[in-house]
């Protein structure tokens, strides 16, 4: 029963991506090409994605099985959508319309670099084909294409400004990550088939695996799609990746990418393993509140802007992981529609990350492009000279933060709400450690909002600390439209959470059939999970509440406003203790907004500290410069990476010890062999 | 949900917010008033802080050459938050609707926008001492978090529920018991009520040393109606965690339907349990000296530490099966 | 649930009490300073006495009422004053031992108190006393003294953190027995009043020997060359 609508929707989509790509070919020889057809078939590709989304999850749509006449002869690809592929279709939409808004504008300034535009076209197309694919895929063979194309597309625009050393290093670990994490998930489906025996998923949700099976293939899904997600401790090719490529491709890595990894770890778990073990759980909400702690106190550390919000990526992705977890465990210990609960919470995670971290990565590709620099101890008054950058940016840095009303908080309530669930559990020592790793995400909640605060007050606020800064211009009207758009997205999905839980609960119900009743009963007005007298916000009330808040000031303001024209409100110096005017090497750098969080902390990070002291050497009391500056080395280089790489090395060079060069050690081994073949054969 | 949330229900309510706020100074005036007794100085009259507030909203509003709309809009937002978290909390009735708009979690939430826009507003200006009372305040309220998650986590267990109204119904309903991970839980509160509020030990809110602030630092640059709008928002927030503690672990006295008489006996109740912790409050202030702000960490810790226990109490002991 | 409430308020109160019991010894982890580590010891003393009349007036076990009293003279006042003594004639009163890493002390002294819950359910299930909830209390109150023993480098608050494991295994007896034989008590009693006299004169021998009272120093007399 495939619904045409979305057959045509979709075929829509990839053929709109795959033109894009096409029609960036000759982009090296007529640059107008990507700005003019690349990016709007981009856009188009994005908002069909979108379109079958809301068609599926909002409206009647049904979804579609087809098999394409492509790969092997015996293993054609089968292609599937459901629900579940369906929203996660729909964030791949959202934000590539955002992203192709957003182009046009931004890739100007490559326009006379060295760099081949042709091949930025081409590799964007290709990565969202890829993720497009991903979704779709209904058997391992053309998963693990899909997911490769993924890769390798999203490996070219890592290293596309590959004349800079630093960046061909991060693409190397980028690519040498990306491909350790697809071994270890065809491992895991290589398990699935071997019980199903063949590759299609549908005979893998239908087959039972032994326990000790299925636990193996929990592992690998859990470290290849976490490697890929980004989980502590296979998060070490996020922080380098993901500043170094271009900013709206960082955009789409951030913001769908490791979606499209939660995608995968979701459709293998929740969907083709079958039963969960709640001990599954423990691992999942473990290993998501390190990630989501470890994520932020490194964040914290960083001041270079696109570095810290691919820390912060690492600690969504652990609040996702949180949700899971919640999830599996209900789930394992017989209690669906809670389990429901954690399920809806990391799904909406999901779309909220989606939403604000491409926001978040526009801007400061925005930000990067007029000043022409990512230390954050650099900038500082942007607001006067980027005021609608500074706007769409101050609603992704309270969105993230999960304030009220906007969308962020609403997923962190609903996880808490699940988390609260605990005491429906038997075991105590589990109704002991959920609401621990609740605290936890608590703290994680907090430190990010002092994050942003530093990110949002070093960059945008105070004063200019950069001649660059200081001249820098609003940018084009593609840009803003492109984060205004996220923005308001934020807001909607904020004040909107009935819906959203509404369309999510298909999502459920089509993964694990059970739906989310209970959240919706009360109307799009108010979101109850459990029961009402349990819990329960209204989004839009609260909004109403701080609208007529700030309705009567607005009100108030506006009718002093022929007041003030007459008298402006005076503007005087700011307090110094009286000691003149405070220049902008005076205000707190966001290396001294962190440093109380950084002593309390302290283990946690291996910190290189740089103190630059000069003295005149005609007057030892008269500094020359003064300076500090200040270094994180993620802890688990020394401890994992390093390690790994040594053993590597070592067995390497052990294995190069056949390579000796005598000639006669060569003919020892054709030797041996042949002595070994004659025996096999007898 | 549709017997409370007739049009009585939101006009009592509003009628129930707008005293919270009109209590808010009293409630302030009179902890500094206990605190000048016990400090053998004479107090200012009881009425002061709203004389304050009506002479700093007719004063004219000076701003700082650097400061952006950021600055402008804080105090109304700060303000704004501050009320409507007073609004969700029953304060001498038990059933109001804004309970069923936003529970506890909510509660929190609405706290740190506040916070953040203060901290924004803080960092606007440019000057050293808005950045470091930016970066005290919110290692403060991120240590403070977890706390009072815990004792969030601990309510709700007890309660079924993190309606604020639905707790208060609960506990009204229970024979009088004591448990201690509501013991442990009311500890915590305390302290964390007092991190959060800046009160001595944490921070002195009568200081005019810059490098000891902490929240003044952050409202050193407002002046005329806006500071009038952060002194009323920190009033409030002090009302609102004294109310908190009074009304979540002592709920004895409300109303819990809308009678006249019983709510003139739930103010009579909460005027005497207020004027209880606000000796009590000013009492402890007298008593401790303030902390470094490393050692606030620590007391954070103990917070949390506390409400940790509580919880673990409550499973062990309390709910084993 | 509401097996809890139905409980009358006398044994409420002894749950409470248990519950502050361990609040005390996550105090004890937690000071730094000698002199509060052992007034803390003092209090967790106090709080055990009061726990163990309260038993005795619920179940009605009056031999308890002496343990009780035994428990408040010796761990509350006379050992106590003992170590105080002791500290001031050695001059280390008013000194620090620095908790190491206090938040991962914190986190591990958690999953302590979750872990002897898990351990002691099965011990729960089976005892019929009124305190059985307790049990895992005082378990958890055993494993943090040695915790206590673990992160602690001066020698004095090593003697304090042995003392309230001791205290952990008092309370284990009053919660899952009611008590031990009087004989038993006595002899356990008296053989702590020993240590802690024989702990005093130690300290002034390693002082002799090694000029400090940093455990970690001790290593200086082991006879290997270095």
């Amino acid at each position: 029963m495939n619904d045409a609508v979305s057959t045509t929707l979709v075929a829509l989509a990839l053929l709109a991506t795959f033109g894009s790509a096409a029609a960036a070919l000759p982009a090296d020889r007529y640059p107008r090409l990507l700005g003019g057809l690349a990016f709007p078939l981009l856009g188009v590709a994005g908002a069909a994605s979108l379109a079958v989304a809301l068609w599926l999850l909002l409206g009647p749509g049904a979804g579609f099985t087809v098999q394409l006449p492509l790969g092997l002869p015996w293993l054609h690809w089968r292609l599937r959508l459901d629900p579940l592929a369906g929203f996660f279709l729909g964030i791949i939409g959202i934000v590539v319309v955002a992203v192709s808004l957003y182009g046009p504008g931004y890739v100007r300034g490559y326009r006379h670099g060295p760099y081949s535009l042709a091949l930025l076209g081409l590799a964007t197309g290709l990565f969202v084909a890829g993720m497009q694919l991903v979704v779709l895929a209904d058997d391992a063979f053309s998963f693990m294409i899909a997911w490769e194309l993924m890769s390798v597309a999203s490996y070219l625009l890592v290293a596309y400004e590959h004349q800079e050393s630093a960046n061909r290093r991060a693409a190397f670990l980028y690519l040498l990550m990306a491909q350790a994490g697809a071994l270890l998930i065809l491992l895991g489906f290589g398990v699935l088939a071997g019980f199903a025996g063949e590759f299609t998923f549908a005979a893998m949700r239908t087959t039972t695996l032994p326990p000790v099976w299925a636990s193996l293939a929990f592992a690998l899904a859990l470290l290849g799609f976490g490697m890929k997600a980004g989980l502590v401790p296979l998060h070490a090719w996020l922080p380098e990746a993901h500043p170094v490529a271009p900013s709206h491709v960082s955009a789409l890595m951030s913001g769908v990418m490791l979606k499209v990894a939660v995608y995968g770890f979701v459709r293998f778990v929740f969907d083709l393993l079958g039963e969960l073990r709640w001990e599954w759980g423990v691992v999942l909400l473990l290993a998501g509140s390190i990630s989501a702690l470890y994520g932020v106190l490194y964040a914290l550390v960083q001041h270079d802007l696109k570095r810290l919000l691919a820390y912060h990526s690492v600690e969504n992705i652990g609040i996702i992981f949180i949700g899971l977890g919640l999830a599996a465990i209900f789930f394992g210990n017989g209690l669906p529609a809670l389990g429901v609960l954690g399920l809806v919470a990391a799904l909406y995670h999901t779309l909220n990350h989606a939403l604000f971290k491409s926001l978040l990565f526009l801007g400061a590709g925005a930000l990067i492009q007029r000043g022409h620099e990512r230390d954050l101890e650099q900038m500082g008054g942007l607001i006067r000279r980027m005021p609608w950058t500074a706007l769409f940016f101050l609603v992704g840095c309270i969105s993230i933060s999960a304030l009220p009303p906007f969308n962020g908080f609403v997923s962190e309530w609903l996880t808490f709400q699940a988390a609260l669930q605990a005491p429906a559990l038997d075991s105590g020592v589990l109704r002991m450690v959920i609401p621990a790793t609740a605290a936890m995400l608590a703290l994680t909640g907090a430190l990010a909002a002092a994050c942003f605060v530093k990110v949002y007050g070093t960059a945008f606020l105070g004063q200019a600390r950069s001649r660059h800064m200081r001249r820098a211009r609003e940018t084009s009207r593609g840009l803003l439209a492109a984060q205004g758009l996220l923005a308001a997205l934020c807001l909607l999905f904020g004040v909107l959470p009935t819906t959203t839980v509404a369309a999510l609960g298909r999502v459920t119900a089509s993964l694990t059939g059970h739906a989310v009743a209970a959240a919706t009963r009360q109307g799009w007005l108010w979101l109850t999970p459990v029961s009402p007298a349990a819990a329960s916000y209204s989004a839009p009330l609260v909004l109403l509440g701080v609208a007529i808040a700030l309705g009567v000031w607005g009100a108030v303001w506006l009718g002093l406003r022929s007041r003030r024209k007459r008298r402006p409100v005076p503007r005087t110096l700011a307090w110094e203790c009286g000691f003149g005017a405070i220049g902008p090497r005076m205000q707190y750098t966001a290396t001294a907004f962190a440093m109380p969080i950084r002593q309390i902390f302290r283990p946690v990070w291996r910190l290189h500290e740089e103190p630059v002291r000069e003295m005149d050497p005609r007057l030892p009391t008269r500094p020359l410069q003064l300076g500090y500056r200040l270094h994180a080395e993620d802890l688990f280089w020394n401890l994992l990476y390093r390690p790994i790489e040594r053993l590597l090395h070592g067995a390497a060079r052990r294995v190069g010890q056949i390579q000796t060069g005598h000639l006669r050690h060569y003919l020892a081994y054709s030797f041996l062999t042949l002595v070994v073949l004659l025996w096999l054969i007898t | 949900m549709a017997d409370h949330l007739s049009p009585l229900a939101w006009l009592l309510a509003l009628a129930q917010t707008a005293l919270f706020v009109a209590i808010a100074p009293l409630f302030a005036s009179w902890v500094k008033r206990v605190k000048s007794r016990l400090q053998n100085r004479c107090p200012p009259p009881l009425l002061q802080p709203y004389r304050d507030l009506r002479r700093l909203f007719a004063k004219e509003v000076l701003l700082a050459e650097t400061a952006s709309p950021v600055f402008r809009v804080a105090p109304y937002v700060v303000c704004g938050t501050a009320v409507l978290a007073a609004s969700v909390i029953p304060l001498v009735l038990v059933a109001i609707p804004m309970a069923a708009m936003a529970d506890v979690i909510v509660l929190v939430g609405l706290f740190a926008l506040g916070r953040f826009f203060l901290a924004l507003a803080a960092l606007d200006v440019g000057t050293p001492f808005g950045g470091m009372g930016a970066s005290r305040e919110m290692t403060v309220a991120a240590l403070a978090e977890p706390a009072m998650l815990m004792v969030v986590f601990t309510l709700a267990m007890v309660a079924s529920s993190t309606n604020l109204s639905t707790i208060i119904l609960h506990t009204l309903q229970q024979p009088l018991a004591l448990r201690p991970s509501l013991l442990l839980a009311l500890l915590a509160l305390l302290l964390i009520g007092i991190a959060e509020t800046g009160r001595i030990p944490v921070d002195n809110p009568a200081t005019h040393l810059e490098l000891t602030m902490i929240h003044e630092a952050l409202i050193l640059e407002f002046s005329g109606r806006h500071l009038a709008l952060m002194e009323l928002a920190a009033q409030v927030k002090l009302t609102i965690y004294a109310v908190l503690v009074a009304n979540l672990f002592a709920p004895w006295g409300i109303a819990a339907q809308p009678g006249a008489g019983a709510l003139l006996f739930a103010a009579a109740a909460l005027a005497a349990k207020l004027a209880l912790f606000g000796a009590l409050l000013a009492g402890a202030e007298t008593a401790v000296a303030k902390m470094r702000l490393f050692r606030v960490a620590t007391f954070l810790a103990v917070a949390f530490t506390l409400a940790l226990i509580g919880m673990l109490s409550f499973v062990i002991l309390e709910a084993p099966a | 649930m509401s097996g809890y409430l139905q409980l009358p308020l006398l044994e409420q109160a002894i749950l409470t009490l248990a519950a502050l019991v361990l609040v005390s010894s996550f105090a004890l982890l937690a000071q730094s300073r000698v002199v509060a580590t052992i007034h803390v010891f003092a209090w967790q003393g106090v709080l055990l006495a009061l726990t163990t009349a309260l038993v005795a007036s619920d179940s009605g076990l009056y031999h308890l009422y002496l343990s009780a009293a035994l428990t408040l003279v010796l761990k509350a006042l006379f050992i106590p004053w003992l170590l105080v003594r002791q500290a001031r004639r050695l001059g280390i009163l008013r000194d620090f031992d620095a908790v190491l890493r206090p938040g991962v002390t914190l986190l591990a002294a958690g999953a302590v108190v979750i872990f002897c819950y898990a351990v002691a359910q099965p011990v729960e299930r089976f005892s019929r006393t009124l305190t059985h909830d307790a049990i895992a209390l005082s378990l958890a109150v055993v494993m943090l003294g040695m915790l206590m023993l673990v992160t602690r480098r001066k020698a004095i608050t090593q003697v304090v953190g042995f003392m309230a494991l001791e205290n952990g295994l008092f309370f284990a007896a009053v919660t899952a027995t009611h008590g031990m034989p009087m004989v038993v008590e006595l002899g356990i009693a008296f053989d702590v009043l020993v240590a802690a006299i024989i702990f005093g004169i130690f300290f002034f021998h390693i002082r002799d020997s090694i000029d400090t009272l940093d455990v970690d120093q001790l290593n200086r007399l082991s006879e290997s060359d270095r």
